[in-house]
């Protein structure tokens, strides 16, 4: 899998915020969006997700089997977008909420006999991993509304593990994370590139990777070898 | 289809545990109700002849009171922008939302409005085509109802707003429903042919609003 943006522009009030900006990630690859408050960090994450559309340039994506190119509509149900906000009912229990989008994210890898049922089994292990994973499965039949900041943001990004989506787009994963769930969500991110897939997240922290491609936006990108330029 | 039942599903769980919305609608529709025979005075046969147009915009008017909660809790904590990446498209979410509405909104309002009708001295042989077609018309309420609330979804004060937009577009519904209930108290024939109508604008609600609907999300996501 490969995703290629191609001479990209994105404009936010008829002001370039993304401007000419040309990268490739493939699989198994992470790319870390950084850049100041306002350098269209967020506009980049939410462009890829299919939320804004471009004005100028192409998002492609090419499947496994060579020379199929889909459309940027694709990469929407391809992915996993995490913004500043955490998708968290408050009125649903922790267990609840992430039952819910690994069953409406994933709905054809679950299998149809857990679809109808409560509580599949399949569907309950993979919820409770996902739980566990962020130390979360104490909390499993609590109101989410009860959780604290860095719970809820924990809970957002569990839905990570409960529906298998190959592109993770990640806006500013790490706020309001302590920091050993920073460290969990870095061994997630990981296990998700050994897997083979992507992840794209603006970041100010490394998130423990060996050698992420780091994707410069704002003013003093210009002439940074790996991407074009994106001005204010 | 999973998705749209599992979306579905959690929704009437939300409105169940949540309440407030239903209580709101309800508790409103009772004051309009009750308010109005202290405003007109007893008299028992005015208040017998209004009584199906009374309670037909008294549930307009409660059923539009629960609306701009349609979409904005979703929008509020972030769960839209996660929806609009799911396979299921945002239409059918958009559909399942509605029918939601409809299930934890209009129909509650559609069975109450009978024992409200008693205050307003409702001949009781009309009950059971009031409740057969405000049953046939809330679903076009929910459903037209949902293009305004996607349409105000960042506005401020938005009720204000989704009122003006909406209000007439449920004119015909209340039309259809409100001859439907005057052919049925004078015992004409046509109560059919105005039920059937009313049927016919439900369900072209719900075919054509979802779209509408979903694009006014995918503007107010971008």
């Amino acid at each position: 899998m490969l995703l290629h943006a191609d001479n990209l522009t994105v404009e936010r009030g008829s002001r370039a915020v993304i401007s000419h900006l040309s990268f490739t990630v493939r699989a198994g690859e992470a790319l870390l969006v950084v850049g100041p408050n306002g350098a269209g960090k967020t506009t980049l994450i939410r462009t890829l997700a299919g939320f804004i559309a471009p004005s100028q340039g192409l998002i492609t994506l090419k499947g496994d089997t060579a020379d199929q190119d889909r459309d940027d509509g694709d990469i929407a149900d391809l992915c996993h977008y995490v913004g500043h906000l955490t998708g968290v009912k408050a009125a649903l229990t922790a267990a609840e909420n992430l039952a819910f989008w690994a069953r409406y994210l994933g709905a054809d890898d679950l299998g149809a006999d857990d679809l109808g049922a409560d509580g599949g089994t399949l569907l309950r292990e993979r919820v409770d991993a996902a739980l566990a994973r962020f130390g979360l499965l104490a909390l499993a039949d609590f109101p989410a509304g009860l959780l604290s900041a860095g719970q809820k943001r924990r809970l957002g990004l569990a839905r990570l593990g409960v529906a298998r989506r190959p592109i993770w787009l990640l806006d500013e994963p790490t706020v309001s994370l302590d920091a050993t769930s920073t460290d969990l969500l870095a061994g997630l991110i990981e296990a998700h590139l050994r897997a083979r897939g992507i992840v794209i997240a603006a970041t100010h922290l490394p998130l423990g990777l060996d050698q992420p491609a780091y994707l410069r936006l704002g003013p003093q990108a210009a002439g940074d070898t790996l991407i074009g330029e994106a001005g204010l | 289809m999973s998705g749209f039942l599992t979306l579905l599903k959690r929704d009437l769980v939300l409105a169940l545990r949540e309440g407030s919305a239903l209580g709101t609608a309800l508790g409103f529709f009772l004051v309009v109700v009750a308010m109005l025979p202290l405003g007109l005075g007893p008299d028992l046969k005015l208040l017998s002849r209004i009584a199906p147009g009374v309670l037909w915009i008294a549930l307009l008017l409660a059923a539009l009171l629960s609306l701009p909660r349609m979409f904005e809790a979703d929008h509020e904590d972030g769960s839209l922008e996660v929806m609009a990446t799911a396979p299921l498209p945002l239409e059918l979410a958009v559909a399942a939302k509605a029918v939601a509405h409809w299930i934890s909104t209009g129909i509650p309002l559609a069975l109450a409005a009978p024992v409200l009708g008693l205050m307003l001295n409702l001949d009781i042989g009309l009950v059971p085509a009031l409740v057969a077609t405000m049953l046939a018309g809330t679903p076009a309420i929910s459903f037209l109802g949902s293009i305004g609330a996607a349409l105000t979804l960042k506005a401020r004060r938005s009720g204000l707003l989704l009122a003006l937009l909406v209000l007439p577009l449920y004119i015909p519904t209340l039309i259809f429903g409100i001859s439907a209930m005057g052919f049925a108290g004078s015992g004409q024939e046509g109560f059919l042919a105005s039920f059937l109508i009313l049927l016919a604008i439900s369900l072209a609600a719900v075919a054509a609003a979802p779209i509408a609907a979903a694009g006014a999300l995918r503007l107010q996501l971008s």
